[in-house]
């Protein structure tokens, strides 16, 4: 059971998915260069947050065309448990592995703070962890997180039961208020129609030791490394 | 104009290209309210709508401008624009040789 985390140039959380599955949580971790078309056998991608290619262009817009992303698309396309962080995620949506795409925040503010989300549901390889409704506290660190997405899009995601995470203030209700950068439907996270794909702005991976001052994003590694176990890997 | 044979031996023509991106109609444009905001605060009065986006200039090699338009179609939808949240319009013209600019 390995857990392959990829490297683009200007990936800055790499480290820290390394060590929230190495260290916090004793599991086996690799560098995937993007370079390479070589997953090492990894049974879960993470794709980390970071600025690949400097946010030339869009956000993601690059590294979605990186030579390992033919590999990392045909691994989610099979099913494989695919995690996109911040940066991860908008290379996800770039990659169109989930819809929508996320923008510049409202309020034109890089905006880097813990906020509260709320896990919306559990059965995804990134939430299996967690209880329904749980209140997360974790940081988030972006200037373009606003998710945003066609009308249809954004009914067939609730529909379908795909948002799986949702800004929400110290009660759980996801009021404006709580929304940090004019996401639709305060949403923070999603997942793609086979739910084996999970994008999110918020970072897990600060979030797993009280020296961080949370450390409920340990949940999203469980989580991902039992399903690494599920897969057979 | 500069001509050139290619290895088809189809002239080939070079065309500047020009891709203008702007958020798409009906999504919010964020950067455009501020600019807006700040001429209004200027004293500017009956400033309409501003839209705030990219422009993407290269040269092309073509055998004409339909092709040529054609290929940087390609480019925008696959790369160059992001039709979830952005619009983009395409102008291609024959580049200026070095004498015409001579």
């Amino acid at each position: 059971m390995k857990i392959g985390i990829v490297r683009f140039p200007g990936s800055n959380c790499d480290e820290d998915c390394h060590r929230a599955v190495s260290e916090v949580l004793q599991g086996e971790a690799t560098f995937l260069w993007h370079k390479t078309h070589d997953l090492q056998d990894a049974d879960v991608i993470i794709l980390p947050g970071g600025f690949s290619y400097g946010d030339y262009l869009r956000a993601g817009a690059i590294a979605r065309f990186s030579p390992i992303m033919r590999e990392v698309i045909e691994f989610a396309n099979g099913g494989g448990p695919v995690l996109g962080v911040c940066n991860g995620f908008q290379v996800l949506c770039e990659a169109r592995l989930l819809p929508g795409a996320l923008m510049r925040n409202q309020d034109l503010r890089f905006h880097c703070h813990p906020v509260r989300v709320r896990v919306e549901h559990t059965d995804t390889p990134f939430t299996s962890a967690y209880e329904a409704g749980r209140v997360l506290t974790m940081p988030i660190a972006h200037g373009e997180g606003q998710f945003v997405a066609q009308a249809d899009t954004l009914r067939d995601l609730e529909e379908s039961r795909r948002v799986i995470f949702r800004y929400v203030d110290a009660s759980g209700e996801p009021t404006a208020e709580a929304n940090p950068n004019g996401s639709a439907n305060n949403i923070a996270g999603i997942c793609s129609a086979g739910r084996n794909v999970v994008g999110l702005m918020p970072h897990p991976e600060r979030a797993v030791s009280e020296l961080l001052s949370s450390e409920d994003g340990i949940g999203v590694f469980r989580s991902a490394l039992a399903a690494g176990v599920g897969a057979g890997g | 104009m500069s001509w050139r044979i290619s290895r088809q031996e189809a002239p080939i023509t070079i065309f500047a290209v020009d891709v203008r991106i702007t958020p798409r109609s009906g999504i919010l444009d964020p950067v455009g309210e501020t600019i807006g905001r700040a001429l209004a605060d200027l004293g500017y009065e009956g400033v309409g709508r501003v839209h705030a986006g990219r422009l993407i200039s290269f040269e092309l090699e073509a055998t004409d401008a339909d092709s040529a338009r054609a290929t940087v179609t390609e480019m925008c939808e696959k790369l160059i624009a992001n039709p979830v949240i952005e619009d983009y319009a395409i102008r291609v013209r024959p580049a200026a040789t070095e004498a015409e600019i001579a």
